[in-house]
């Protein structure tokens, strides 16, 4: 298939990882940012063609994971409503809050409903006048440009039944939150190449810089993965700390302005609570003054409520690439994708989740063999 | 790899939700796993119930019958490539195929729904006119109800069906032995991605048809000519994810495919590249996994080659020893990984 089979062509695979074993003369412990890069890695086994000393942590950014527990709450009073139809990606119907899932929000008798585009939850919201239409507005820079046209689009036209519940979250301050924690252990990142589409990478510049750490902007695929990795072991070898784009194929420098533009016009940027880690100061996206009429939680009264997540939920550790998730002691025992402790156990782009897919049973095997040459 | 500590089974994970049926336990996932293990199959205890096979295996006088039955309840009604007649013809006539049976007669149970067009029900019956004569059974006996507007999904179908076995072979998963080769019968996802396609308003630059078809001119062709046999499975709800580790854990052997051997349509990919699908994990009506002794599987092939629903066979891997009940999956690039059983159905990501 054009586009991708020529990203996961094997011979071009192995070249890489023996590039990558050529260069690496110590060990080093890299982070890729974005969840679909974790689940790219452990279903394509990249980390299995790695040298020994390099470590890869998976990263804060999975949307589903870091939305806050009290967020997830928020959802479930909200969509129980028997006025409300209440739209979210299909992800974000089984994390659990304290006491319920969306899922079990439907199963008694709620209106909940998975949309691919909140521009549907709005056409929802026209063809049904007597209805509360709310969007779970989930995401990180990537899905940021669609639910700001989706509010923009609901302005213009009066959709006034039209509401988003915003958890929204930003991958620069998240960067700067891990690197700033004195039991950091990253020493390079992979960014997230679709969150760079819409934002470009010149944020990037002043944290290279200030924290000395390289920053390589990379794809999805198993061949961008593994080009990421030796960038950044490149710079790390040669001591250079710098930002470079691996995904050139998808990123500008600059990245999508009018997409920024639409962003600006319909959010602020605010303060947000991140699951397992607390909060980032101006790490989100709110809703701006001109369009709280669009805010669910003011629409619906529940913005002022609080919650706080299973004390024995270690995601937060696996979100700022502390602990891998089999350290956990509920890991495939209390904790399992039928009956999450966390967030990080749902979404497909969740480590726990992932490692629970792929890696639950070692394999016996032995290690593939890469030749340098 | 990183370093992992050893994976013990503590007791069963509990259903998801103390008190409510969710779609996910449906889904031919683990929570359905567990809603049949727990409640279903210990209040029915008997040996052909527990065998866990597609239809049960019955010894009445000397001969041995295969009888199933299965529900169809599918939105939208009609899709491309089939509707739920056909779906009701073919998956029940499939699961007496996959027990190594000629199905010979099926019973029909309507459901139908206050509001329902008679325009729709005309079709929906002449497709199942159709499937029979394709398949070769005669509908024999039916029961007709109607509820309240609002009750029902337009149509829902139940079908049982019962076939003759006319040979020897056992075909099971406790037949399946190590050494032995996995063939699988075309590509995979069709049937998944044309329901999602038509069902969410999908807009595909080509549009996928169901891969829904009978599956009784294959099998027949494979025990005519004497290949050794161990078992069959269709592949439904869960994939060809869901069967093998079905097939792996009833077996107690290992099972290694190769995702290079094991055909997805383009567009198909497409798809699932969009919405975050593992294709291993997407519905089919029309395709089956064959396990075959090594030393026939060539010319079980070349046979399957022959037949038009099959014409796309190929060897997709082979079964071990150990470790017992694993599915790994080689990967295109050489690495492998574990094919586990998802918990219900697959849920579109978010970016």
């Amino acid at each position: 298939m054009k586009f991708v089979s020529e990203y996961r062509d094997p011979v071009a695979a192995r070249e890489f990882a023996a590039a990558i074993h050529k260069i690496t003369t110590r060990p080093w412990t890299l982070m890729e940012v974005c969840g679909g890069q974790t689940h790219a890695i452990v279903k394509f086994g990249i980390d299995e063609l790695l040298p020994q000393g390099v470590t890869l942590l998976h990263g804060p950014g999975c949307p589903v994971c870091v939305t806050p527990i009290e967020l997830v709450d928020k959802a479930v009073q909200i969509g129980s409503r028997p006025d409300v139809i209440f739209c979210s990606f299909g992800d974000m119907l089984r994390v659990p809050g304290t006491q319920h899932d969306l899922f079990q929000v439907k199963a008694t008798g709620g209106d909940v409903r998975i949309v691919y585009s909140p521009l549907d939850a709005l056409k929802l919201a026209a063809q049904n006048p007597q209805k509360q239409v709310v969007f779970f507005a989930v995401g990180f820079e990537t899905t940021a440009p669609a639910n700001a046209m989706a509010v923009h689009q609901a302005k213009r036209q009066n959709v006034e039944n039209f509401s988003i519940l915003v958890s929204h979250v930003l991958v620069p301050p998240a960067i700067g939150a891990i690197l700033s924690s004195p039991e950091n252990r990253v020493q390079a990142f992979l960014a997230a190449g679709h969150v760079c589409t819409v934002v470009g990478f010149e944020e990037y510049f002043a944290i290279a810089e200030k924290y000395r750490v390289p920053i390589v902007v990379t794809g999805f695929e198993p061949l961008d993965i593994l080009q990421g990795v030796y960038l950044a072991i490149k710079q790390l070898e040669e001591g250079r700390a710098e930002v470079e784009n691996q995904y050139s194929r998808s990123v500008r420098r600059q990245g999508n302005r009018p997409a920024q533009e639409l962003v600006t016009q319909v959010f602020r940027v605010i303060p947000r609570k991140w699951r397992g880690v607390g909060e980032i100061p101006q790490s989100g996206l709110g809703l701006a003054p001109e369009y709280a009429t669009y805010d669910a939680e003011l629409r619906f009264g529940v913005a002022a409520y609080t919650a706080e997540e299973d004390a024995e939920c270690i995601s937060g550790l696996v979100l700022r690439g502390v602990k891998k998730p089999q350290e956990c002691a509920a890991f495939a025992s209390r904790c399992t994708p039928e009956h999450p402790l966390g967030a990080t156990m749902v979404s497909n782009e969740g480590a726990c989740a992932a490692y629970y897919q792929y890696r639950r049973r070692e394999l016996k095997q032995k290690p593939p063999v890469v030749e340098a040459h | 790899m990183p370093e992992s500590k050893p994976f013990t089974v503590a007791c069963p994970t509990p259903l998801g939700d103390g008190g409510h049926v969710q779609l996910a336990h449906g889904g031919g996932g683990k929570l359905m796993h567990q809603l049949l293990e727990e409640l279903v199959i210990p209040a029915f205890r008997n040996p052909e119930l527990e065998a866990r096979h597609d239809g049960a295996v019955l010894h009445i006088g000397n001969s041995r019958l295969a009888f199933t039955t299965d529900s169809y309840v599918v939105r939208p009604l009609f899709f491309p490539g089939g509707d739920i007649g056909t779906l009701a013809i073919n998956g029940t006539v499939n699961d007496l195929a996959m027990c190594g049976a000629r199905p010979l007669y099926l019973s029909c149970g309507l459901i139908l729904e206050e509001g329902l067009p008679l325009e729709d029900f005309r079709r929906v019956i002449a497709s199942m006119r159709e499937g029979a004569l394709a398949a070769g059974v005669k509908l024999v006996t039916g029961d007709t109800k109607v509820v309240d507007k609002g009750k029902g999904d337009g149509i829902f179908i139940n079908t049982a069906g019962v076939g003759m076995i006319e040979h020897e072979v056992t075909i099971a998963p406790s037949a399946v032995r190590p050494g032995d080769k996995v063939i699988l019968s075309g590509d995979i996802g069709r049937h998944g991605i044309a329901i999602m396609a038509v069902r969410e308003g999908l807009e595909l630059e080509t549009a996928v048809e169901s891969d829904c078809a009978p599956l009784v001119e294959p099998v027949q062709a494979l025990l005519d000519a004497g290949v050794a046999l161990h078992c069959l499975r269709d592949l439904t709800r869960g994939g060809l994810a869901s069967s093998l580790i079905e097939i792996a854990e009833s077996a107690k052997v290992s099972v290694l495919v190769e995702e290079a051997l094991i055909a997805v349509e383009e567009n198909v990919q497409g798809a699932c590249e969009i919405l975050g699908f593992d294709p291993l994990y997407l519905a089919n009506e029309g395709r089956f996994v064959a396990f075959v002794a090594a030393a026939d599987a060539d010319r079980a092939v070349s046979i399957l080659k022959e037949c038009a629903v099959s014409a796309g066979a190929a060897v997709i891997g082979e079964v071990s020893n150990s470790p017992a009940g694993l599915v790994v999956l080689k990967s295109r690039i050489g690495t492998h990984r574990v094919v586990d059983m998802l918990s219900g159905e697959q849920l579109p990501r978010i970016c």
